[in-house]
């Protein structure tokens, strides 16, 4: 049997995640992220996913997901229950971002988010040369198709993080060749970070 | 593939001079059970399940009936190699207490008067049902069920395992239910039931010897067959379709919508009590598990739960399958939840058998191995 390829956003992920941790995924998919994290870090772990679908693909990995809209909130779950709150690839279809960060940061210690660059290079050139929205390895949609409802770079992210009082604790940038350091807003496809609330000191 | 039911002789318990207490305070003895099993308990009794039926089913879940040959109300889901597989687990179906298949109920024989209960039956409650399985889970030598599993009324009876005894299901399944009645639920089991009493043959319950009110019981049997339905499958079936060329411009049943409500009220008539039918709609509309009482705050359960849900069912509608997870939620209990894409209303946990095997094929395996890797706790 061959073993399937993880994805590398999700590999990337899995890494920063301590053994044992109880982990949330929200827009969890096929439940390759959390089936890998159950495996391999012994995380307790939950899904919430909207598309049937992958519900069926979530259940029949053996993990426990609830079919739900995130737009719906995280409504049930005690305060602090969970270490790590994941939203990868899934932030940018959310309708109302401040109230779903808010329950993240009410639920989980810590957040990693994960999201497409719009200010990659690729996107960029598309825009300007082509003058048409951007369709890219990241972005994979049109406009009429996509899901995404918000369009941001990392720049973006940082001054929303640095005005909501959030700290980034670790950042990980992808491109199509594996993780990059240099000039990540213009060449990382997708961005990764580890986000909790800012601790005021003194 | 259908098995062969195993019809087992109805189980007895609170002989005299022990009775079953009940949630009204009332006492009742002896008691009956009727109920059938399918496939082998193991040597560590880990593999039992235990499966509940709707408001007007009965102990014949699946497999061919002994004598009548008829499919058991759950067959495509019970069996070898099916969601509840018999080749690896051992499936028990019950009857439930109040009922007219088998178990005691006011249909039965009154011992204290040797006539029919009729309205002297005590009225029980969801708890009372589950009170009553409990007694022959202990006398199949059953301690901890892998599961309890069951659709509308029969998901209510699991959430009061759950909430009974906690540590004796390792797994619960509700499906198409809800913590507790709404109004609208309430207001058609109550319908249902002023039909029945209103039809002068019913004569206060005392119809055993004259014949049982036929046409109020078939009347509730109609509504209930509205409300399991949707509109797009009540479309699908009979749109405006005649059951002949013509209007006959007269009151016979000219739609194929009217008769065949007509044809399944009057079958059920043949084989259901109609004090039965107010004595069980009562007990669903008793039933309240919202709020602190399915799991009181601070209590951890170790049962994994999956709740199910269709979306067309407007009977049941999803919010209140929702509620159930989200108290699940607050409860830190291993909750999974699917809506599952269906027209076909509240039938649909009858008639959706591909997502549902899957879902509950994969999520009783999972519940198995970590059962069987971490034993018994």
């Amino acid at each position: 049997m061959s073993i399937p390829t993880v994805r590398l956003d999700n590999r990337i992920i899995a890494r920063l995640i301590p053994t044992e941790s109880r982990v949330l995924d929200l827009g969890c998919g096929d439940g390759e992220l959390l089936a890998l994290l159950a495996r391999e870090k012994k995380a307790k772990v939950q899904g919430v996913e909207l598309n049937e679908q992958s519900i069926y693909q979530c259940v029949a990995k053996g993990l426990s997901v609830v079919h739900s809209n995130l737009d719906d909130g995280l409504k049930g779950y005690p305060d602090h229950s969970f270490d790590y709150v994941i939203l990868n690839q899934s932030l940018q279809e959310v309708r109302n971002i401040d109230l779903l960060l808010r329950e993240a940061f009410r639920v989980g210690r810590r957040a990693i988010i994960g999201f497409p660059n719009f200010g990659a290079w690729r996107a960029r050139t598309t825009l300007f040369f082509s003058g048409k929205a951007p369709v890219t390895e990241s972005l994979p949609h049109h406009w009429y198709d996509t899901p995404n409802l918000r369009f941001l770079t990392i720049k973006d992210f940082k001054q929303y993080a640095a005005e909501n009082d959030l700290e980034i604790l670790e950042s990980h940038y992808l491109s199509s060749g594996g993780e990059i350091r240099l000039w990540p807003n213009l060449f990382a496809a997708t961005a990764i970070f580890v986000i909790s609330p800012f601790r005021h000191h003194g | 593939m259908s098995l062969n039911a195993v019809k087992s002789l109805p189980y007895q318990f609170a002989k005299p001079p022990g009775v079953l207490r009940l949630e009204s305070g009332q006492t009742l003895g002896p008691v009956t059970l009727d109920y059938e099993t399918y496939g082998m308990l193991n040597a560590e009794r880990s593999n039992a399940i235990l499966v509940l039926h709707a408001l007007s089913g009965d102990a014949h879940a699946a497999g061919a009936h002994p004598e009548t040959g008829a499919l058991g109300w759950w067959d495509p889901m019970i069996g070898p190699g099916k969601a509840f597989d018999t080749d690896r687990y051992f499936v028990i179906a019950s009857n439930v207490l109040g009922g007219c298949k088998g178990s005691t109920g006011p249909s039965s024989v009154n011992p204290a008067t040797g006539k029919p209960y009729a309205l002297e039956f005590p009225v029980i409650t969801i708890g009372d049902m589950v009170e009553a399985q409990r007694h022959l889970i202990d006398h199949l030598g059953i301690h901890k069920l892998l599961c309890v599993a069951g659709g509308s009324m029969g998901g209510m009876q699991v959430l009061q395992w759950v909430a009974s005894y906690p540590e004796r299901v390792a797994s619960a399944i509700p499906i198409a239910t809800t913590l507790k009645h709404s109004p609208q639920q309430i207001a058609f089991d109550e319908v249902g039931r002023q039909a029945i009493m209103a039809d002068p043959a019913w004569n206060n319950g005392q119809y055993y010897a004259t014949g049982q009110p036929e046409r109020g019981l078939a009347v509730a049997r109609m509504i209930g067959h509205i409300t399991y339905m949707s509109d797009q499958s009540m479309q699908e079936k009979f749109s405006r379709k005649l059951k002949n060329s013509d209007y006959s411009f007269s009151f016979t049943a000219d739609f194929e919508v009217e008769g065949y409500l007509r044809y399944r009220g009057d079958n059920f008539v043949k084989r259901f009590d109609a004090n039965s039918y107010l004595y069980i709609t009562k007990a669903m509309d008793y039933f309240d598990q919202s709020g602190d009482k399915l799991i009181p705050p601070g209590k951890r359960v170790d049962t994994r739960f999956l709740v199910i849900a269709f979306q067309s069912d407007w009977l049941y509608p999803s919010y209140q399958s929702q509620d159930i997870v989200q108290l699940l939620r607050a409860r830190q209990a291993d909750s999974t939840y699917c809506e599952v894409a269906s027209t076909y209303g509240h039938d649909a946990f009858l008639l959706e058998i591909d997502e549902q095997t899957h879902l509950i094929g994969h999520f009783l395996r999972k519940t198995f191995e970590d059962i069987s890797a971490g034993g018994l706790r």
